[in-house]
């Protein structure tokens, strides 16, 4: 922190002096225009005797607790609202933001400002965001008791306050987030599921704003962390369909499909319309089971070899499906009829051969589920079994999709 | 006999599958408070109080439409949007004022259970502590959710408040006259007992309650309809429910000689025609309401503060992450229940005064209500119709006009 600093509260209502020291009104809000810089105060706005005037940091010479702001310049201009101006006051206080590095939604309740002499005049920067009692305890007092006063027994409250860099305004308005410079890039660099707890903490316009504008990618792993279904679908709905099929491409096609099910029919029309052909398939599949079968928890995302296939082409196999890499862990023998015949656990093939048959590697009993198997019951398989991934197959015995036990998981925590 | 099992199970899914907000917050409304407020009133004044019920209706499906209209239009908790709109001082004021009329609240619903069982010779040293342990526990580590489900389904016993109301052959003439026919009296007690009426009925507390209810299962403007039917079919079960309460009262107490309630075994009197059974009944039904509504109340106060007030709040949050949500959650049910413990605390007494507590806290929060929702940069084209502004700003006057004059009475002449 600079060694001067100043509160929002303190600044409110603190005289502002003409170069001769007259008192010509007092502040009522200060703020940032972020397009210029992001943290540097910008402008004061003065109630004077009529109308509201705007003072700009280069019009003042000096800030003090004792004297209140001093200007060196007066020529003032006539309030207007500008919609490249972030109003601390009207803005900000009171406001909730995201704490990036605290990775939660918090309130604002003051704003710490640096002040610095830059030689011709006082600069106010913002500095931090406070929340917790310290702040509350200053802003309830701020005007009963002497600003002095306040500062010296506000010290034996801890101080609890986020770095104004890792403050994220959030904003619903598209137009305005652009003129006040607001992104997200921050959020995207969060673990998807803080950032679903984060997305669950906020109103409905503000979920929209963060899932509008940050990366398909993020945004669909961070839905997916979303633990309500309601809450994931009416996210997906209040966006344009374009921008939801994009994260709708990014998602697991169970998830999609899960999420898809809870919307309108029109709604999901619309959305799967927009996808791509290849994920718009497999969701459309999925959609066509019962949520609480087999089918219904399944996903497509497999990797499935012919019967007599060896290791070197299960190899080449993944390396065409690294994006499933992360979470694979068992590879599936098919026939001619593509009907399920062995399942491999993937560890299997580090210790084979390049030129052994996979055939060789199979488990010795296979598990594995019809499409209309209940819910409850592969969960029971998965204990009973010990399994990570059970194979489903239709009616034909044709491998349909895979169960894995994260989605049991989910089954289990929601119960 | 499996078939009839079967049937009934059926129905009773149907029953909670259709539970949203609206209908939880309209069986919580009978709480403790809630029937000795409605029982006093019946005892001591007989079918007169009835013409209260309508407007009360009114108003009731007025503040709570509201209230589920701006949780489904901003998706933010009432007190988010005091806190948003009129700043910190007056949230904190405001949320202070709450917390004060709740703790009350807390109190009056541990008597309750007091009360309940000390008919049966249970002592309150063993049944309010226990109570309070059991509800604390429930909330945060157990899961409250299925539980809510059995309160509910145990509400369906206020219908025997509609057969006693009939079995007791009450006067239905001088009931119908009195349901529609004002009456005012500058009687102390009667305006104790008016503002108390209102003040259970709708308290403020479920205000804050509901809305953050309706946030919370994602309702939004476009499926908004739904609710609020819901809603109002919630509110008019209330005071049916109230309704017959008074009335049975009246039929089984004041009609022998009318009198002031003062522990359960008299309102239990109610109950009347259930013979041997009618202690029992009551005692079954204050005890649920009042476990249900203490299960919820403190919580919901936690919340609405700790929402307001920007502090972190979650019964799934640890204790060091929400350390003020869980002091203030913990807090109310330790002083509720503590201070009922307190040798030779009446009761009954202290459950009524609750709700006149809650009667004179209405008209400010309604005040804010009705500002909030008339803004439209929040509201869009869901701010009031005219007559919705026009009935609040009505009831605002009145209750602030019934606590002037309950006040200037009590000053003038003692307590009546």
């Amino acid at each position: 922190m600079a060694d001067k600093y100043l509160y929002f509260t303190e600044l409110l209502s603190m005289p502002v002096l003409d170069l001769k020291g007259r008192r010509i009104g007092r502040a009522k809000d200060a703020a940032l225009v972020p397009r210029e810089h992001a943290a540097r105060i910008d402008r004061f706005l003065v109630g004077g005797e009529y109308t509201w005037l705007t003072v700009r940091f280069d019009q003042i010479r000096s800030i003090t607790l004792e004297n209140g702001i001093q200007l060196s310049d007066e020529q003032l201009l006539p309030y207007h609202d500008d919609e490249y101006m972030m109003r601390i006051g009207r803005d900000l206080l009171d406001q909730q933001i995201i704490d990036v590095t605290g990775r939660k939604v918090v309130r604002v309740n003051d704003v710490t400002m640096g002040i610095q002499h830059d030689g011709q005049r006082d600069i106010l920067t913002v500095l931090e965001v406070d929340i917790g009692v310290r702040s509350i305890f200053r802003r309830l007092f701020q005007g009963v008791l002497p600003r002095p006063l306040i500062r010296r027994l506000q010290r034996r409250i801890p101080p609890n306050s986020i770095r104004w860099e890792f403050a994220n305004v959030v904003e619903p308005d598209p137009l305005r987030r652009l003129r006040l410079n607001i992104s997200y890039d921050k959020l995207e660099e969060m673990h998807p599921a803080d950032l679903a707890d984060i997305v669950e903490d906020l109103a409905p316009a503000e979920r929209g704003a963060i899932f509008e504008t940050i990366d398909s990618e993020v945004a669909a792993d961070a839905l997916t962390e979303v633990e309500d279904p309601k809450m994931q679908a009416s996210i997906l709905e209040n966006l344009e369909p374009e921008k939801a099929a994009d994260i709708m491409e990014e998602m697991a096609p169970d998830e999609a499909a899960d999420i898809l099910s809870e919307m309108k029919e029109e709604t999901s029309e619309e959305i799967l319309e927009e996808m791509d052909s290849e994920p718009k398939t497999d969701v459309r599949e999925l959609l066509e089971f019962e949520d609480d079968t087999a089918g219904g928890l399944m996903n497509t995302e497999y990797v499935a070899l012919h019967d007599n296939a060896t290791v070197a082409d299960a190899m080449a196999a993944l390396k065409g499906n690294e994006d499933l890499l992360e979470t694979l862990n068992t590879l599936f023998l098919i026939d001619e009829e593509e009907r399920l015949t062995a399942a491999i656990p993937l560890a299997r093939l580090f210790l084979a051969a390049g030129e052994s048959r996979l055939k060789d590697l199979a488990s010795e009993t296979m598990i594995q589920v019809t499409v209309d198997e209940t819910q409850d019951r592969v969960s029971e398989f998965f204990d009973k079994y010990n399994l990570l991934t059970l194979p489903v197959v239709d009616d034909e015995g044709k491998l349909a999709g895979v169960i894995t036990a994260d989605d049991i998981i989910s089954i289990l925590r929601q119960k | 006999m499996v078939k009839l099992l079967q049937r009934f199970r059926y129905h009773i899914l149907i029953f909670l599958g259709v539970l949203g907000p609206g209908f939880i917050t309209a069986m919580v409304d009978n709480d403790s408070g809630g029937i000795y407020t409605y029982s006093a009133a019946g005892a001591k004044y007989g079918y007169l109080p009835l013409w209260t019920l309508l407007p009360i209706t009114v108003v009731l499906i007025i503040t709570q439409e509201m209230c589920s209209r701006m949780g489904a239009v901003t998706g933010k908790g009432l007190s988010d949007l005091i806190r948003e709109e009129f700043g910190l001082r007056i949230t904190f004021l405001l949320m202070s004022l709450l917390v004060l009329a709740n703790l009350t609240n807390v109190m009056a619903e541990f008597a309750g259970v007091a009360s309940s069982l000390e008919i049966f010779h249970i002592s309150r040293y063993i049944t309010v502590p226990l109570a309070a342990i059991g509800v604390w526990f429930l909330v945060v580590k157990g899961n409250y959710t299925s539980v809510e489900k059995v309160f509910l389904f145990a509400s369906v016993i206020y219908v025997t408040y509609i057969v006693s109301g009939i079995l007791v052959k009450p006067d239905w003439k001088e009931a119908a006259i009195n349901s529609v026919r004002p009456m005012l009296m500058l009687d102390s007690g009667y305006i104790f007992m008016l503002i108390g009426m209102v003040g259970t009925t709708i308290a403020p507390w479920m205000q804050f309650y509901l809305q953050s209810a309706v946030v919370e299962k994602g309702v939004t403007a476009k499926d908004y309809s739904a609710s609020r039917l819901e809603v109002t079919v919630g509110c008019i079960m209330t005071n049916v429910i109230a309704f017959f309460i008074i009335v049975a009262c009246a039929g089984a107490i004041w009609s022998v000689a009318p009198k002031d309630i003062t522990d359960a075994s008299e309102a239990a009197l109610g109950l009347k025609p259930f013979g041997q059974y009618a202690v029992l009944l009551f005692s079954a039904g204050l005890l649920n309401a009042s476990i249900f509504a203490a299960s919820i109340l403190p919580l919901s106060t936690a919340y609405s503060v700790c929402e307001g007030l920007g502090f972190e709040a979650g019964v799934n949050k640890r204790m060091s992450e929400a350390p003020i949500f869980y002091f203030l959650y913990t807090s109310l049910i330790v002083v509720g229940a503590g201070v009922v413990l307190i040798p030779g605390f009446p009761l009954v007494r202290m459950i009524l005064l609750s709700q006149v507590a809650n009667g004179v806290l209405l008209p400010f929060i309604l005040i804010f209500m009705v500002i909030l929702i008339n803004k439209r940069d929040l509201m869009g084209d869901w701010v009031n119709p005219r007559w919705f502004n026009l009935a609040s700003w009505a009831t605002v006057v009145i209750m602030i006009g019934l606590t002037l004059a309950l006040v200037g009475i009590t000053i003038r002449g003692g307590t009546g």
